[in-house]
């Protein structure tokens, strides 16, 4: 049973393996330019000179710092902004046009306003990284608060809890899985638009990193340079994957 | 009609405010500009057809890339959907592509196509693509299992099978994939036009911060807006439609 279980994931190994073999081969007999597919031993030996000599680390807390700063504003504000609209029908009347215009807009054409503010700074691409995070939050937390269980107001209002203590213990926890779940989809637009401001503004970061790389048709460096932001990308999801299993421990104990 | 009131003073005292605030010297006109010199502004780059033609290179973009990963998508999804082996051997290795930032491939786009309208299209297919094949998959793995039986026993080829069978069945769900490709097509392409790329809408916008014309920039990016929220209410229209017409009873 056991070996058959493990048949699948021992060909989609062999798949992988096979597919960065074959780009080794074709990119060692130079059938394809070495310039734009690097072979896949070059951007390892890049990447592995890179953490060697501790090259990486310095790009890699940039960007991550950029993300998590924009994403953390942007998911309280979601959450103040969602808590606000979930819960008060004359604050959703009028709040929600406005936000809804401004949610389709593309956060990247917010960086040349962001620039003439803030300049070519930190600031402005967290405040960038920031907006452009909010929406799923935002939405998230409003439709949270907005469903809360019908039966658990009725207990609320049976136990006359105050507002801040239906707040604190009804709406909030209710509302968790649904934020954790904006959360995370925040956090991996928060990725994309430190990669983007970084390389707009020239900030230290990976995305900067894979800019000069391209300048200067160091293709290995770039290439490295996406794997790394790949990685990254898989292993913030991954956490937060965790983080809300941990947190929403007592929803499934609750359920069953 | 009160709701829509409500909705309508926020932005209404935002751009009063603004005019306001702007006449009385409060705000600086470098950097926040004022309504009315935007209205202006705008008006002018539709009179001499910049704006238009920017529109039109950041949606021919959109739509281009849009296309290759809506073919890509659901060709690859209908085949992965109808063998699950073969999707277990491939799938891992497409799911270590998809975190990677689009936008992080613009750099190696360039070196590829060079500027214009294919690195372009090349980065927003590598966004879309991710939507719309993992819907088509799971679409195509719930086609009741019965309508497939009948196309084996008739014997049809695969192109009249995809024709008459598979797609009519899962289209109902590609169709959410397609949308939400959508609205990342036009995003993607702004994006890359911001970052590098000369051409549309979002090199209209830094060129117009960089030359110190904020009245013009701060026009497109309304303009952009409303073409999003534009887009967006089209999509929900016609989707909504769409559902109600093929309905999610075809294909539980």
């Amino acid at each position: 049973m056991k070996r058959l279980a493990r048949l699948p994931a021992f060909g989609a190994v062999l798949f992988a393996a096979g597919l960065l073999l074959l780009w080794q081969g074709l990119a060692d007999r130079q059938f394809i330019s070495p310039v734009f597919f690097p072979s896949p031993s070059r951007t390892l030996a890049e990447l592995t000179r890179q953490i060697a000599s501790g090259q990486l680390w310095k790009p890699l807390e940039a960007t991550a710092a950029r993300m998590f700063f924009g994403w953390a504003l942007a998911s309280l504000a979601g959450v103040v902004l969602g808590a606000a609209i979930g819960f008060s029908r004359r604050a959703r009347d009028f709040l929600e046009p406005s936000l809804e215009f401004m949610r389709p807009l593309p956060a990247s054409a917010v960086i040349p306003v962001a620039i003439l503010f803030l300049g070519l700074s930190n600031a402005m691409t967290v405040a960038v990284v920031a907006f452009g995070a909010v929406w799923p939050v935002l939405l998230a937390a409003v439709h949270g608060f907005a469903s809360v269980e019908p039966q658990l107001m009725e207990v609320s209002a049976a136990l006359r809890l105050s507002r801040k203590d239906l707040f604190l213990k009804i709406a909030a926890p209710s509302a968790l899985p649904d934020i954790l779940a904006g959360a995370r989809v925040s956090l991996a637009i928060a990725l994309i638009l430190a990669v983007v401001t970084e390389m707009q503004a020239s900030q230290i970061g990976l995305g900067q990193n894979i800019l000069l790389a391209q300048r200067s048709f160091r293709s290995p460096e770039l290439y490295a340079g996406v794997v790394t932001l790949g990685v990254m990308g898989f292993a913030i999801n991954h956490a937060i994957v965790v983080l809300e299993r941990r947190l929403l421990r007592w929803r499934g104990a609750h359920e069953q | 009609m009160k709701r829509i009131l409500r909705g309508a003073l926020l932005p209404f005292l935002v751009f009063a405010l603004w005019e306001a605030g702007s006449r009385a010297g409060v705000l600086p006109m470098d950097t926040f500009s004022r309504p009315s010199d935007i209205a202006l502004a705008f008006a002018a780059g539709v009179a001499d057809g910049s704006i238009p033609l920017a529109t039109w290179l950041t949606v021919q973009a959109a739509l281009v890339g849009f296309a290759i990963a809506a073919v890509a998508g659901i060709l690859v999804g209908v085949i992965l959907g109808l063998s699950p082996p073969l999707e277990r051997t491939v799938g891992p290795s497409i799911e270590a592509l998809r975190p990677v930032p689009a936008v992080a491939l613009t750099p190696l786009t360039l070196l590829l196509f060079g500027f214009g309208l294919r690195m372009e299209a090349a980065v927003v297919a590598f966004a879309c693509i991710w939507p719309v094949l993992l819907v088509t998959v799971a679409a195509v793995r719930g086609i009741e299992p019965r309508l497939l039986e009948v196309a084996r026993t008739l014997q049809l080829g695969f192109p009249v099978r995809l024709r008459k069978i598979i797609l009519p069945a899962a289209l109902g769900r590609i169709v959410v994939g397609l949308r939400v490709a959508v609205s990342i097509s036009l995003i993607v392409a702004v994006t890359v036009e911001i970052i590098m790329n000369p051409r549309g809408l979002g090199y209209g916008m830094i060129i117009a911060q960089q030359s110190l014309q904020p009245a013009l920039m701060y026009a497109q990016l309304l303009w952009l807006g409303l073409l999003g929220w534009g887009l967006n209410a089209l999509l929900t229209r016609a989707f909504g439609r769409w559902h109600g017409a093929f309905g999610p009873g075809v294909n539980p």
